[in-house]
C-alpha cells in the first residue's frame, strides 16, 4: 500500500518536498552538533536537559493518545470511529518516530545507543522507557498496517491483530507511565518528585494527542476526499474537554501542595517559572501564554454551543495544543533544574542550531505522518461507501 | 518489461556506483604496512617480548584492549598474568605506549592501510614521540 | 508436498535467522587459557570509602586550591573558561548552597560565608546508579559510586538523578582545554559524563585520593564499615553532617563544621 504515497497532486508533493528540505537543513545543523558537541545548544552543567527532551516527554504523550480512539471503537463498539482510529495509530506511529529522534539528537554518544541494549539495566527507568516505546511504535505500525489492508481487501483483518489492539491499550498507558516515572523517582527535585506526575502526564496525552487528531481530521477532510465524520470529531472533542478539565485540575493540585505547604523546594520552581526568582525571569512569559491559552481552550471547549462549531473547536484545539507543548515540552523540564541543586540559578534558553534541530525533527514526523495519512487516505477514498468491519 | 529502459539506466548507475573503488583504485599499489619497533624502550628491553606472543597480538589485540578496559574500570583489576605468567600492569598509556612509544611509525602503520580509525585516541593521550 | 510461496518465503527466513545466528553464537571465544586478571598487591581494600571534611582546617584559599588542583590536575579535568560547560569534580561553595535549606539569618557572619569542599558523596543508595540506562555509573564492592566513560551514551539522566550536583558533562571536546595534560592518565571524550572517581585509581596502587594527599590532613579518608579506620574514630569523636541526607542517598562524605570560638559559652572552642 506504500505505493500510494508516490502518487499525489502537485500541492502534496510540494509539501513532501518542503518538508525533505526542513529535514536536510537540519540534518546539515546537526552535523554540526555531532562534530562540535552539545556545547552548541543552550544546555549547561545545571540545565543538561532541555528543548530535545521536553519535546521528546511531550510527543509520548501524543502518541498515546491514540488509545483514546482505541477504547472507544474496540472495547465498547463505537462505531462512530471506525474510520479514524487508523489516523490514531498513524500518528502513533509517526510522534513515537519523533521521540526516538530527539532522544538520538540529544545524547551526547548516540553511536553508543546499542549500549542500552546489549546491557539492559532492569533498576533504569530510562531502560524501560526504550522498551515500551519501541514497543509501542511495532504495534502501532503492525495493527495500523494490518487493519489498513484489510479494509482495503474488503475482508476482516487476521485473527492475530485483536490481540494486539487489546495488547496496545495498557501499553499506551503504560509508555506515558514510565515516562513520568523518569521524572517522578528523582530525590534531589521536587519540582517533579510528586505522586501525581504520571495522572498529569496521561490527561495532558488524552487532551493534547486528540486535539491534534482533530484539527488533522479538518486538515484531511478538506484536503482529500476522505470526510472522517462529524460525529467522530465531536467525539473526540468531548475527550479532550474532559481530559483538558483533569489535566488543569491537576497543575492546580500541584500549585496548591507548593503554595500552601510553602516548602521552597516545591515553591521555588513554580515562582520561577511564573513570577522569576532572583531576578531571573526567561520563561515567564511563556508560561503565562501557555495558561492563558489553557483557558481559552477551556472556555471554548466546556459550552457545547460553541464546541458544536467546527471551526470553534479547531480554535481551542490549536489554542490547547500550543498550550501542553509550552507547558510539558518545555515549562515542565527546565522546572525541574531551576533552581539547581544549590539553590542557584542558572536560566536556559534554546540556540539556534538547537531550535533548527529540533525544526527539523518535527518535520520528519509531519513528513512520516503524511506518507502514511496519504496511505490511509486512499485506501478510505477507494473504499468509500463500504461498511468496515474490524 | 515496462519502463525497460529507465531500469537498464538505473541498474547501469548502479553498478558504476558500487564498483568505483575496484576502478578508482586500479593499478594503484599500496605498499604493505611496516610497523617499527625501533623505541628507545624496546631496544632497552632484554626479552623483545610483548604482552603476549606477536601472531596473537597482530590478530586479537582489540580483543585483549577490551578484556583490559572493563577489567581495569569495571572491575578493578589492573593486573594482567599473560599466557606465559609474565605480569603485567593494564594501561594502555602507560604499558602499551610505553614500550610502543611511536605511534605514527607502529599502530598508524597498519589502521591508516586498512583505514581503521580507533576511538582510542579521543581520551587516551598519546605519547609523546621520542627522538631516537 | 506443495507450498504457496508466501510459505516458502517464510520458512527461508526463518532458516535464514537460524542459521546466521547459530553461526554467530558457535563462533569460538578466542580466550588464552593460562591469562588471568587480577588486582594489584598493593590494592587497599574496603567495603565503603568515606571521606570527612574538618571545615576547621580550611583556612586560606591556598588550602581549597591546592586540593582542587591536586585532583583537576592529574585527572585532566578540563577549563573551557565558562560556567555553561564547567566540569569540575571537586570544588567549592558557601553554605547557604552546600546545605540548602539549613542555613539561617542570623547564623555567624564568618560560617555564612566560609566556602565547603564539595564533591560526589559517593552515596550508599545513589541515585544516579539507579537510573543509569547502561551501567556506566555503577556502584563498585569497595563502595565507590564509579563512571566507566566507555560505556557512557551521554543521556545525562543521572545529571538529573542526583541531588548533589556532583556530574558534570562534556558538552565540548576536552582535549583543547587541557592546560597540562597528565601523560599517566587518560582523559575523557566529548558527550559523556565525568565525576569524582575517589581517586580508584590510586587506591589501587596504595596512595590516598591526591585531594586528600593534597590536604594535608584537612581530608580524612577511610572504610567506614571499620571501626578501626580513621574516619571512624573521627565520626566518633565529632559531630558532623552530611548534604541532603534526608534524601536517603546515604552520603559518603561528612563535614565537620567550623564553629567560631566566641560563639560557645565558656570560651571553649569545638577545635
Amino acid at each position: 500500500m506504500l505505493e500510494k504515497a508516490l502518487v499525489g497532486s502537485k500541492r502534496y508533493w510540494t509539501w513532501i518536498f518542503f518538508l525533505l528540505g526542513v529535514v536536510g537543513i537540519g540534518f546539515i545543523t546537526y552535523l554540526q552538533q555531532f562534530k562540535l558537541g552539545l556545547g552548541i545548544t543552550g544546555l549547561s552543567r545545571d540545565v543538561s536537559w532541555g528543548l530535545y527532551i521536553g519535546q521528546f516527554t511531550f510527543l509520548v504523550g501524543v502518541a498515546a493518545s491514540a488509545v483514546m480512539l482505541v477504547i472507544p471503537y474496540y472495547l465498547h463498539d463505537f462505531k462512530k470511529f471506525s474510520k479514524i482510529v487508523i489516523l490514531g495509530e498513524f500518528l502513533a506511529v509517526s510522534a513515537v518516530t519523533m521521540c526516538i529522534l530527539f532522544i538520538f539528537v540529544d545524547m551526547g554518544q548516540p553511536m553508543r545507543i546499542m549500549n542500552v541494549m546489549l546491557h539492559p539495566t532492569p533498576n533504569s527507568v530510562m531502560f524501560w522507557d526504550s522498551v515500551v516505546l519501541g514497543g509501542y511504535l511495532g504495534l502501532n505500525i503492525i495493527i495500523g498496517w494490518a487493519t489498513l489492508h484489510a479494509d482495503k481487501k474488503g475482508t476482516m483483518p487476521a485473527a492475530w491483530v485483536k490481540p494486539l489492539i487489546y495488547l496496545s491499550i495498557p501499553w499506551a498507558v503504560s509508555i506515558h507511565t514510565v515516562t513520568a516515572f523518569l521524572y517522578a523517582g528523582l530525590p534531589g527535585r521536587h519540582f517533579w518528585l510528586s505522586a501525581i506526575m504520571a495522572a498529569r502526564f496521561l490527561a495532558s496525552a488524552f487532551a493534547g494527542g486528540p486535539a491534534l487528531l482533530i484539527i488533522l481530521a479538518l486538515i484531511v477532510r478538506k484536503f482529500t476526499k476522505f470526510d472522517p465524520g462529524k460525529e467522530a470529531i465531536q467525539a473526540i472533542g468531548k475527550i479532550v474537554t474532559y481530559a483538558m478539565i483533569a489535566n488543569v485540575f491537576f497543575l492546580l493540585l500541584e500549585i496548591f501542595t507548593a503554595a500552601y505547604s510553602t516548602i521552597p523546594g516545591h515553591t521555588h520552581p513554580f515562582k520561577y517559572l511564573y513570577f522569576g526568582l532572583e531576578g531571573h525571569a526567561r520563561l515567564v512569559p511563556l508560561m503565562w501564554t501557555s495558561s492563558i491559552l489553557a483557558i481559552v481552550s477551556l472556555v471554548l471547549l466546556i459550552f457545547p454551543a460553541i464546541r458544536r462549531n467546527e471551526s470553534m473547536l479547531a480554535l481551542a484545539c490549536i489554542s490547547l495544543f500550543v498550550s501542553l507543548w509550552i507547558d510539558k515540552g518545555f515549562g515542565l523540564i527546565i522546572g525541574g533544574f531551576v533552581p539547581n541543586m544549590f539553590e542557584k540559578v542558572t536560566e536556559y534558553w534554546p540556540t539556534l542550531p538547537e531550535t533548527i534541530i529540533t525544526i527539523s525533527v518535527w518535520a520528519v514526523g509531519f513528513l512520516v505522518l503524511t506518507i502514511l495519512y496519504k496511505v490511509a487516505v486512499s485506501v478510505r477514498e477507494e473504499t468509500a461507501g463500504v461498511e468496515l468491519e474490524h | 518489461m515496462y519502463d525497460g529502459g529507465k531500469i537498464l539506466i538505473g541498474i547501469i548507475i548502479f553498478v558504476l556506483f558500487v564498483t568505483f573503488p575496484f576502478y578508482n583504485n586500479a593499478g594503484k599499489v599500496s605498499a604493505k604496512p611496516e610497523p617499527k619497533l625501533d623505541t628507545p624502550v624496546i631496544q632497552q628491553l632484554a626479552e623483545k617480548k610483548c604482552v603476549e606472543p606477536k601472531e596473537f597480538m597482530k590478530a586479537e589485540h582489540m580483543q585483549l584492549l577490551d578484556d583490559w578496559r572493563d577489567s581495569a574500570i569495571r572491575e578493578g583489576k589492573r593486573v594482567y598474568i599473560n599466557s606465559e605468567g609474565k605480569e603485567f600492569r593494564i594501561s594502555l598509556q602507560n604499558t602499551c605506549m610505553n614500550c610502543h612509544s611511536n605511534k605514527k611509525e607502529f599502530c598508524d602503520k597498519c589502521h591508516n592501510y586498512v583505514a581503521v580509525k580507533p576511538y582510542c585516541w579521543t581520551c587516551h593521550i598519546e605519547p609523546k614521540e621520542k627522538q631516537l | 508436498m506443495s507450498m504457496d510461496r508466501r510459505q516458502f518465503l517464510k520458512i527461508a527466513g526463518l532458516s535464514t535467522i537460524g542459521i546466521g545466528a547459530g553461526w554467530i553464537l558457535s563462533r569460538p571465544g578466542e580466550f588464552l587459557e593460562a591469562s588471568q586478571f587480577l588486582q594489584t598487591k598493593e590494592f587497599l581494600k574496603a567495603k565503603q570509602w568515606a571521606m570527612v571534611v574538618d571545615m576547621r582546617k580550611f583556612k586560606t584559599e591556598e588550602d581549597y586550591k591546592k586540593v582542587i588542583d591536586a585532583c583537576h590536575k592529574i585527572h585532566n579535568v578540563p577549563d573551557f573558561g565558562n560556567p555553561k560547560d564547567e566540569i569540575k569534580w571537586i570544588w567549592s561553595d558557601t553554605f547557604e548552597h552546600a546545605f540548602p535549606g539549613q542555613e539561617s539569618e542570623f547564623m555567624p557572619e564568618q560560617m555564612k560565608h566560609k566556602p565547603f569542599v564539595l564533591l560526589c558523596n559517593h552515596c550508599e543508595n545513589p541515585p544516579c546508579v539507579r537510573v543509569c540506562p547502561t551501567k556506566a555509573t555503577f556502584k563498585r564492592k569497595d563502595g565507590i559510586t564509579m563512571q566507566d566513560p566507555h560505556r557512557c551514551i551521554g543521556c545525562r539522566y543521572c545529571m538529573a538523578a542526583c541531588p548533589f550536583g556532583a556530574r558534570s558533562f562534556n558538552y565540548r571536546d576536552p582535549k583543547p582545554a587541557i592546560k597540562e595534560p597528565n601523560p599517566e592518565y587518560p582523559t575523557r571524550m566529548i558527550g559523556v559524563v565525568e565525576k569524582c572517581t575517589f581517586c580508584e585509581e590510586r587506591l589501587a596502587k596504595g596512595q590516598m585520593p591526591a585531594c586528600v594527599e593534597a590536604s594535608n590532613g584537612a581530608l580524612a579518608f577511610g572504610d567506614i564499615s571499620d571501626p578501626n579506620s580513621e574516619v571512624r574514630k573521627i565520626l566518633n569523636a565529632n559531630y558532623t553532617i552530611r548534604r541532603k541526607a534526608e534524601l536517603g542517598t546515604r552520603p559518603s562524605v561528612y563535614y565537620i563544621l567550623d564553629i567560631p570560638t566566641s560563639v560557645v559559652s565558656g570560651g571553649e572552642s569545638n577545635a
